[in-house]
């Protein structure tokens, strides 16, 4: 009798169909990490150390981790401020379509064309510019591109998107009788969604946060862009770069990336970390 | 259940709406700024441009050589796409349906790259791949793009292969259909709709990508996005109109499959890993 396949059944080779996935990862993904860790400890002088040696030595080296929190955290932040109570407002929408849709389009488009758009749009004669000083808010144009706001905004503009899909998905997650228990007792609006909704929301919180993070760290076309790649905006993926391929010191560039890569997992080991310390269980509710 | 609305939670409402509003607006604006620019004859100092053409369109073809570009990027897209469908719809059924020792390991190797971001993996791949003599070339590009790709098939793959109960497959081998019959007449029909919205995911995350593509192209191996970043970098040389020309191409490559796929999945399943898999 052919046994239905369960997820227990003895192995027959169907496991096998994996195996061409996790060769092809393991040749481009985990091989050349390993290697550019290798290379980072084999410098073109000095000791195996000297690459990030010299990277904390060089304000215009270890500055860009400043440069780029400064830029990833802030805008994580206010990207996660403002996704949570759109996201609990449109979670009651019926029609959510549209909207997403609409939401949708910057992250398909992609950074550069956002920068790009950006450029002429909050550009001194740009619309953005035009409609401040129209509605007398300003009375000479504001200096937002080739600086750090220039930067920010295109941040904003594809982050906030992403931050706010996210963390929709995980609002529509939560039963709604969960918090229709909680208006039943007499809970106003700001108790039910501080003593319900966050403490459900705050293991999906951390992960939106996490993704929408990892995303602005590593800014790269729009700093160049949009930013003033040599000041302000000087991220480290522009100094991971312009050792690659401008100095072609592919080990000194590998060690940037590892750092790069040190930060993020030490940004989210740490919020990790303290989602660990939240509410864990069902969000379903029912008994249990 | 109907609540007393307040005045202060219909003010709260009424905020939030405004900010997505504006939010959608000043979007809206940037993308209209690109397109208004590309068919502007002069626009300097004005709401709108003094007179309309279409004549950047003919330049920013031949400046930048666009027939070229384009057939790279549908090169490269094509490759992309093929091969993450080939390699990844196998490797997210086994996933799906079997416990094998070192899954977890697999599973772990499938999500890792989809989180860490291209920059810091990219540049150690094109060291590997400058030195193994792929870079600059299509092949280099393709391989930098299935290390987000074959994951994102499989990923997105798996709740589809879940939801088809195991006793269709069970029953098909009772009636004697061989492996080939189950995988053509079962299987094949039932995953289509998410094979096919994996790979249209797929298509459209590759035409945006922009970091990868541009750590592993040399001259002959841009994509569109990566030709459209050193036009805008090289800002200055080449009239304002003809770069936003040449975005517009970009924007409608990407947003005919865009909307094709959005079809067949919802705009969140963009982003996120969908709780539900679609029917």
């Amino acid at each position: 009798m052919a046994a239905a396949p369960s997820a227990r059944a003895p192995f027959d080779g169907v496991a096998l169909l994996a195996a061409p996935a996790a060769l092809i990862l393991c040749a481009l993904f985990l091989y050349p990490f390993a290697y550019g860790l290798w290379l980072s400890f084999v410098p073109a002088a000095g000791g195996a150390l000297a690459n990030y040696r010299k990277f904390f030595a060089d304000p215009f080296l270890y500055g860009t981790i400043a440069t780029t929190l400064w830029l990833a955290l802030p805008v994580t932040l206010l990207n996660l401020a403002v996704a949570v109570p759109v996201a609990m407002r449109v979670r009651l929408m019926r029609n959510q379509r549209l909207l997403t849709t609409i939401l949708v389009l910057p992250i398909t488009l992609g950074v550069v064309l956002i920068a790009q758009g950006l450029l002429t749009y909050l550009g001194p004669q740009g619309w953005f510019n035009r409609a401040l000083m129209t509605l007398g808010l300003v009375s000479h144009p504001v200096r937002l591109v080739h600086d750090y706001w220039g930067v920010f905004l295109s941040l904003f503009l594809t982050g906030f998107p992403f931050t706010f899909l996210l963390t929709l998905s995980h609002v529509s997650g939560i039963d709604p009788a969960l918090e229709q228990a909680a208006a039943t007792l007499g809970a106003n609006a700001r108790q039910r969604f501080l003593a319900v909704i966050l403490p459900l929301l705050a293991p999906g919180l951390a992960i939106a946060f996490c993704l929408s993070f990892v995303q602005a760290f590593s800014v790269f076309p729009s700093a160049i862009l949009l930013g003033a790649p040599a000041g302000p905006t000087r991220v480290i993926s522009i100094a991971a770069y312009q050792a690659a391929f401008e100095d072609f010191d592919y080990s000194m560039a590998s060690a940037i990336a590892m750092l790069m890569g040190g930060v993020q997992l030490a940004i989210i080991a740490a919020v990790l970390g303290l989602r660990g310390l939240a509410y864990r269980g069902p969000a379903g509710g029912g008994k249990g | 259940m109907r609540q007393r609305q307040t005045l202060s939670s219909r003010l709260w409402a009424a905020g939030i709406w405004l900010l997505v509003a504006l939010f959608v607006l000043n979007l809206t604006a940037v993308i209209a700024t690109v397109i208004v620019s590309s068919f502007a004859t002069r626009w300097l100092g004005t709401w709108l441009p003094s007179g309309w053409t279409v004549d950047w369109y003919a330049s920013a073809w031949s400046e930048f050589q666009l027939a070229d570009v384009l057939t790279t990027t549908f090169e490269v897209a094509s490759f992309v796409v093929l091969i993450s469908g080939l390699v990844g719809a196998p490797a997210a059924y086994a996933l799906a349906r079997r416990d094998f020792p070192g899954k977890k390991l697999v599973m772990l190797l499938m999500l890792t790259p989809l989180l860490a971001p291209p920059i810091t993996y990219g540049i150690p791949l094109a060291t590997v791949l400058y030195s193994a003599g792929f870079a600059g070339k299509l092949s280099g590009v393709v391989m930098a793009n299935l290390v987000p790709s074959v994951p994102f098939v499989v990923l997105v793959l798996i709740p589809f292969v879940e939801q088809i109960d195991p006793k269709i497959e069970g029953a098909a081998r009772v009636f004697g259909a061989g492996t080939f019959r189950l995988f053509w007449h079962i299987l094949m029909p039932l995953l289509a709709p998410g094979v096919l919205a994996a790979l249209l995911l797929v298509l459209v995350r590759t035409l945006a990508m922009f970091e990868l593509t541009f750590l592993t192209s040399g001259p002959t191996s841009q994509t569109l996005v990566v030709a459209l970043y050193y036009a805008v970098f090289a800002a200055g040389v080449r009239p304002e109109q003809s770069i936003n020309a040449m975005a517009v191409i970009f924007m409608l490559t990407s947003m005919v499959w865009l909307v094709v796929a959005l079809r067949f999945v919802n705009p969140t399943q963009i982003v996120a890993r969908a709780r539900k898999a679609p029917a």
